[in-house]
């Protein structure tokens, strides 16, 4: 089947339509037909990536099921998977039935809600399938507007300002990416991804409004993608719009933004920053080390600090990110598959950690901490849910979440010890703010006069919960059914890396 | 007689509308506007598909003052086709204000002959004849609502202002006159291409701030929020549409055809008027509370990203500008079609504040304009996010680097007044708001112009090709 990925990839798409064109009426039987069909459309897409998976060759290091039409102004609409982006592509198609089944309960506007849902799987999909520039950028971007609707429609009190600083944040760093794009569309002559990946761009200085600037075109063009990357992925000092997006978007949003769209990022940084511009990328390596080194801290320290269990673990968020960018820019096979891995293992327990609190704000219509405690008592079950998601968070080994920080930080120590001494502290103030999140909330007495009539899970939400618990476990003990998909791919990416930037080249400049 | 049929279309419309003039005097009077808009916006429509389909080489006619070529074509059929979009879904607007005159579409067509002549202009005579055509229709419009004090005082703003810049224009083109002993564009070209003499070089300079008024680009743009508050909204829907495009065009040739030679000279003066057009339409939009004075500033940003194209210069950016208007005269129909049906109490509302909920009462037009809003912010996947690729790719391809990463920027300042307005219609509190009471065809095209912003991206309804072609047959 050629046009395997477009059917993936459209399928939540035309379901929505189906949904915006006809389903009339807002009575409870309309809102139950949108939710059915949403999950009916988002599990089909799941069905048929399987077969993907199914048939892709790991061994094959290029792009696989692609699919290639002319499109206007010499632009292709290209898609293809190789092993880095296909992972993606099935951990979207994972997380979708489970997202559209947490919000289950949403009563305003549901028939609004699926569609934005199902838009949104369908551009999510298109970002990590797209081997054109003009078409990544074009799903990269649409996919703003579904999450500023989720956030500003459906959020929470502060929703508006929420909403307008998570687009327009976003937004300056994409339009930037656009310039460079034009000027790399202007200087190789082409849009194709995997083209512009073999191609190589100046790095020779160059002077801008009088400054020299070393490294040349690709500097500029390095430095306007990692403008975008950087906001989404996020990174910091540009994460401030994630906690505010996370604590007023509902709870699904929560799970698709963390899960999902902060992956973006990071799958950008291995699809355009290193293999694109590998001279400028190795050039700002210090750079986005200490970057990230200071937020796995600093983040940490900040999460600490929070009473909204909600931005407590969107600040945990942007600490465990930091360890992907450092592995990503570490450029060595176990920086890059232990960045790659934690990027999928944090998509399955942020959104779960993320469901976690969703579960109690359902009951008890509050996300601060001290409203909690003592949970344990009256719901067994989502208490133990919530340890082990708590621990795979810290990184407990036999969790998938160990396996992704390990590889990072087996990796940054053979590049730079420092940065590596400092990210690994981060390990140890994640699980200071994780456990004591936990003790506060789920142990102690149950004191409160409001819990005393809390419920445990249902059987909706064990179900939800249950898919979670397997994926993070098996990746976990058996890391390698990811490492075996993206290793050859990874390996072709380093050995093209090595061929403009030699290895003992990186190991002086960042020490 | 070649000479006349190769100026045939305009001759129609012109002989169309002085005949209609009289017959309609002599008759019914108000009583025929309605026969009149609908007659008067078929023949536009017919005249197009013959200009589009019939129609092909270049001509020139009246010793090189009118030039049929591509180019010409593509912007009378964009011209036409939307001015009689805009006629058709303003009628019922106009009825209902008690302003169903029978000269409004009379006077319109009588401004879309004045703008086909400027886009076929070959000398400054043709140039100035069809300028003024245009101006002095669209002078009348405006304060087409006499008894209503702001509708007159858009007029008059309109014709004082107007008058201004058609004599700096004059005086421009005598000064090119003068130092090129021609006001042949093609006799221009030659003497540029022996040494710019620097009087010449002002004359282009005064030309060239007189267009820019009529493209309302800063610093030229004082009259535009007034003029389109003012005016009725059917008539401010017809100002942000087919003038701009003359007038964008008009540019495109004078530069191109009579000064072609030395794009240095005009790329920075464009390039300028782009950078403050972007930047003052998307800042100075954000504290405004009336959609219409909103999309008064909208439109002088667009006309910055349109100027953009022309100043890099090159088929590419010719094609670039094309592009980029067509797309804007497709999304200003939809909106102000929308724009046009706000009411509440049978009495036209514009304040922004009143579209609060909007989504709630009228969740298809909501949608509608969601699309349009988020095109005209120029997100993809809208087209609207096209036209700003094209003009970007242009100005980046011209060197230009730096424009366009200020217009990228611009376009992150001028995102936010177009969310505002969806921020409205979506998240905004419970309020008695405006509604929207659309005849037919106005939610025909508002509907249909939003299903375009989103499935145009497949192929563009094939203006590619012809855009090329036009700027090909301007820039050669």
């Amino acid at each position: 089947m050629s046009n395997l990925l477009s059917i993936i990839i459209f399928i939540p798409a035309v379901a929505a339509l189906i949904l915006a064109l006809f389903l009339r009426g807002d009575d409870a039987a309309a809102a139950r037909n949108a939710r059915w069909l949403a999950l009916f459309a988002s599990v089909a897409s799941l069905v048929v990536s399987l077969f993907l998976l199914k048939g892709f060759d790991p061994a094959n290091t290029g792009f696989q099921f692609v699919e290639d039409r002319p499109w206007v102004l010499g632009l292709h609409y290209k898609m293809g998977v190789d092993g880095i982006s296909i992972l993606f592509v099935m951990l979207t198609t994972f997380l979708m039935p489970l997202t559209i089944g947490a919000c289950w309960n949403v009563e305003t506007r549901v028939k609004d809600y699926m569609i934005a849902f199902l838009l949104l799987e369908t551009l999510m999909l298109g970002v990590f399938t797209a081997l054109d520039l003009v078409l990544f950028y074009l799903f990269f971007e649409a996919g703003l507007i579904p999450m500023f609707l989720i956030i500003g429609i459906w959020g929470g009190k502060d929703r508006i300002y929420a909403a307008f600083k998570f687009f327009l944040y976003t937004f300056l760093g994409s339009v930037l990416m656009l310039v460079a794009m034009v000027a790399m569309y202007w200087a190789a002559k082409t849009t194709d991804i995997p083209t512009l990946m073999t191609f190589k761009f100046r790095h020779d200085p160059i002077a801008v409004l009088g400054m020299t600037v070393t490294g040349g075109l690709q500097t500029l063009l390095f430095l306007a993608f990692f403008a975008s990357f950087a906001v989404k992925m996020p990174m910091w000092p540009v994460h401030t719009w994630l906690p505010d997006a996370h604590v007023q978007a509902p709870t699904a949003g929560s799970v698709v933004l963390a899960a999902i769209l902060l992956k973006m990022g990071g799958y950008g940084f291995l699809r355009f920053s290193l293999p694109m511009f590998p001279e400028a990328a190795h050039l700002w390596t210090p750079l986005v080390f200490w970057l990230s080194a200071i937020a796995i801290v600093y983040t940490s320290l900040v999460a600490l600090a929070q009473q909204d269990m909600k931005k407590l673990i969107a600040y945990s968020s942007v600490a465990h990110m930091g360890y992907v960018t450092i592995g990503i820019f570490t450029v060595t096979q176990q920086g890059l598959d232990g960045a790659i891995f934690q990027m999928l293992s944090h998509g399955f327990i942020s959104g779960a950690l993320f469901l976690c609190v969703g579960v109690i704000y359902d009951r008890m219509h509050t996300r601060e901490i001290s409203a909690y405690g003592g949970l344990v008592n009256r719901m067994p079950a989502y208490a133990l849910v919530f340890m082990f998601f708590t621990l795979a968070n810290v990184g407990l080994p036999g969790t998938s979440g160990f396996i992704g920080e390990f590889l990072v930080l087996m990796g940054i120590f053979q590049v730079n010890t420092v940065v590596a001494a400092v990210a690994t502290s981060g390990v140890i103030l994640s699980a200071s703010y994780a456990l004591w999140l936990y003790r506060r909330v789920a142990f102690g007495p149950l004191v409160k006069a409001a819990l005393a009539t809390i419920q445990d899970m249902s059987r909706r939400e064990r179900a939800i919960f249950a898919p979670l618990v397997v994926m993070t476990l098996l990746l976990g003990v058996y890391p390698a059914v990811v490492t075996d998909i993206t290793g050859a791919s990874v390996g072709a990416l380093i050995t093209q890396f090595r061929a403009n930037v030699p290895a003992d080249a990186t190991a002086v400049a960042s020490n | 007689m070649s000479d006349f049929s190769i100026a045939l279309p305009e001759l129609i419309l012109s002989l169309y509308a002085m005949a209609a003039l009289v017959f309609a005097v002599y008759t019914g009077k108000d009583a025929l506007t309605d026969a009149l808009t609908w007659a008067t916006a078929g023949l536009m429509v017919a005249l197009a598909l013959w200009i589009g389909l019939g129609q092909s080489g270049t001509q020139t006619a009246f010793g090189g003052m009118f030039t049929n070529d591509a180019f010409a074509r593509f912007a009378k059929v964009t011209i036409l086709v939307s001015a009689a979009a805009v006629l058709v879904i303003s009628r019922d607007f106009m009825a209902r204000r008690g302003l169903g005159r029978f000269e409004y579409p009379i006077l319109v067509a009588l401004a879309v002959v004045g703008m086909m002549v400027m886009v076929s202009a070959g000398d400054l005579m043709a140039l100035y004849m069809g300028l003024e055509l245009q101006s002095l229709a669209l002078y009348v419009v405006a304060s087409i609502q006499r008894d209503n004090a702001k509708s007159t005082e858009a007029g008059l703003k309109y014709f004082v202002l107007g008058a201004l810049s058609s004599g700096l224009l004059l005086y421009g083109a005598s000064l090119v006159y003068g130092f090129a002993g021609t006001t042949l564009f093609s006799g221009i070209l030659s003497t540029v291409s022996e040494g710019v003499p620097l009087g010449l070089l002002f004359g282009l300079v005064f030309m060239l701030s007189g267009l820019a008024f009529k493209v309302s680009a800063a610093p030229f743009h004082m009259w535009t929020p007034d003029v389109y508050e003012g005016s009725p909204t059917a008539v401010t829907a017809f100002f942000a549409t087919a003038p701009k495009v003359a007038a964008m065009a008009l540019i495109a040739r004078l530069v191109q055809d009579a000064f072609g030679g030395i794009s240095g000279q005009w790329g920075q003066v464009l390039a300028a008027l782009s950078v403050a057009s972007m930047f003052l339409g998307a800042i100075a939009a954000i504290g405004q509370t009336d959609i219409k004075r909103l999309m008064a500033y909208s439109s002088i940003a667009h006309m910055g990203f349109a100027l953009m194209g022309l100043a890099a210069g090159g088929a590419e950016g010719v094609q670039a500008m094309l592009i980029y208007m067509v797309i804007y005269v497709t999304m200003n129909v939809g909106t102000f079609a929308f724009i046009m049906s706000m009411e509440k109490d049978g009495k036209p509302v514009t304040d922004i504040g009143s579209l609060n909920q909007f989504s709630k009462r009228e969740p298809m037009k909501a949608l509608g304009m969601l699309v349009l809003l988020f095109s005209l912010a120029g997100v993809p996947p809208m087209l609207g996010f096209f036209g700003k690729f094209y003009v970007l790719k242009a100005a980046v391809d011209g060197g230009m680097t730096w424009l366009a990463l200020a217009g990228a920027i611009a376009s992150v300042i001028g995102a936010f007044y177009y969310l505002r307005i969806v921020f409205y219609m979506y998240f905004g509190a419970e309020v008695d708001g405006a509604e929207s009471r659309m005849v037919p065809v106005q939610w025909l095209a508002l509907v249909a112009v939003s299903a375009t912003m989103l499935l145009g991206i497949i192929n563009f309804y094939g203006i590619e090709p012809a855009a090329i072609a036009a700027a090909k047959s301007l820039v050669g």
